[in-house]
């Protein structure tokens, strides 16, 4: 599976000081006298950015939006595995990002991306490894004696778990005769007592 | 301070507004939009039909349509948005998963009363926050831009201090509202209101016909009119 590897398409000769990372944003103070007449609600003079630093920002905020969805679809095709972790963290209150800060969040969305896909495909593997195993069980099971896989190491939901047991207990062990058994899942909430009582 | 007051389209229901966005903020998220509209309605308890609604939508929602809330459209749209304005959004839950994990962890969606049951329904319906303020507590139209430091949210004695840059939802008078965040102390509507208006952000990604349904899905919810009961 391929690794995110983002970049960003700034032409050199559009980014101040020969770079982005390196360029200071150009921040000119636009005279009072030429403030429009809209613009005295805000009482802040807006910042006017190097149109480099704004197309920058663009493709910054456009990786953000793809590596996000790409983040979420990772997310969604591991369930219903155990919780596959997909967080980038994020400090202060909603605000306009700077520059290094987008950067940051891009770089920090790319590395989880990438560490959330090797998981997955790790996982995976680890899965069809299982599915090959229990094939094998389930056509020599004499020759996997007590072997139990938990169906969610099987990349399934539930709590079941697949099991070579003898058939008919101790007499069955003696001869010789194994079986597969699925087990029935997960426990009752309220335990055995639950089982017997009205609704169950 | 002189409240907003509810303006009709003509016909009986209430007309929505598009609020003004500062040029900075323009300049940042082009698509960025408020949209709000005023109703005369009064809070109070959620009415049998409402509760009933909830309780049909709670049936329908279940665990996998939770988990791949994210892939929405709109829902996505928000996530994205959450990240480019400095949020997690697996912290600082969007709307819509916030309410899908608290009907997952409630067992359903919960009934607290007629406003905040209204803008859950328009949420599960459209997939658009909204949240709702005094009018009366207004002053001007309602906008977003960036705070300054030390200014107040909310023109109360008790209301918080904010930091220098953070989004927030203005009128005339200051900010009311952090952007996807808290309140206004005061600001938000109590049970002495008897004017309200409903503000919805737009962000890129999400079509206005959404924002315009959330909205009018909301109004007749709170509002519903002579013809309430042919609408339910």
């Amino acid at each position: 599976m391929p690794d995110a590897q983002p970049t960003t398409e700034i032409p050199p000769s559009e980014a101040p000081n020969g770079g982005i990372a390196g360029g200071a944003p150009i921040v000119r103070h636009v005279p009072v006298e030429r403030v429009p007449a809209a613009r005295t609600r805000f009482e802040r003079v807006p910042l006017e950015r190097a149109p480099a630093e704004g197309q920058a920002r663009r493709e910054l905020r456009a990786q953000i939006a793809r590596l996000e969805r790409e983040l979420a679809d990772t997310f969604v095709s591991a369930f219903p595995r155990a919780q596959l972790d997909v967080s980038v963290p994020a400090t202060g209150g909603p605000r306009l990002l700077s520059l290094g800060e987008l950067e940051s969040l891009r770089d920090a969305l790319a590395s989880r991306l990438t560490r959330a896909r090797r998981e997955l495909s790790r996982r995976g593997e680890e899965e069809e490894r299982n599915r090959i195993l229990l094939e094998r069980m389930l056509l020599e099971p004499g020759r996997y004696k007590f072997v139990r896989i938990p169906c969610a190491d099987l990349g399934e939901g539930g709590c079941g778990e697949w099991h070579v047991r003898p058939r008919f207990g101790l007499i069955g062990m003696l001869a010789g005769w194994w079986q597969v058994k699925l087990s029935s899942g997960c426990p009752l909430a309220g335990g055995l007592s639950a089982a017997g009582s009205p609704g169950h | 301070m002189t409240g907003a007051g509810p303006e009709s389209a003509g016909d009986g229901e209430p007309a929505p507004e598009l609020g003004w966005v500062s040029p900075e903020v323009q300049e940042e998220f082009p698509e960025l939009r408020l949209h709000s509209v005023a109703l005369r309605a009064r809070p109070g308890p959620a009415p049998r039909p409402i509760r009933e609604r909830l309780r049909e939508l709670s049936n329908r929602f279940h665990g996998a349509q939770a988990v791949t809330l994210r892939r929405d459209p709109i829902p996505s749209a928000y996530r994205i948005f959450f990240r480019h304005i400095g949020l997690d959004p697996d912290a600082t839950r969007t709307p819509a998963e916030a309410a899908a994990l608290d009907r997952l962890l409630h067992g359903g969606f919960r009934s607290r009363n007629l406003l905040d049951d209204a803008l859950l329904l328009a949420l599960l319906d459209t997939g658009i926050p909204m949240w709702a303020l005094d009018a009366d507590t207004l002053d001007g139209p309602l906008g977003i831009r960036l705070s300054r430091r030390g200014e107040a949210l909310g023109r109360f004695p008790e209301a918080p201090r904010l930091p220098g840059g953070r989004l927030v939802v203005c009128d005339d008078g200051g900010p009311v509202a952090i952007l996807f965040g808290e309140l206004a102390p005061r600001h938000g509507v109590s049970p002495q209101t008897t004017s309200m208006r409903l503000f919805s952000v737009q962000v890129a990604g999400v079509p206005s016909i959404h924002i315009e349904e959330a909205l009018w899905t909301c109004s007749t919810l709170l509002d519903p009119g002579p013809e309430a009961a042919s609408r339910w």
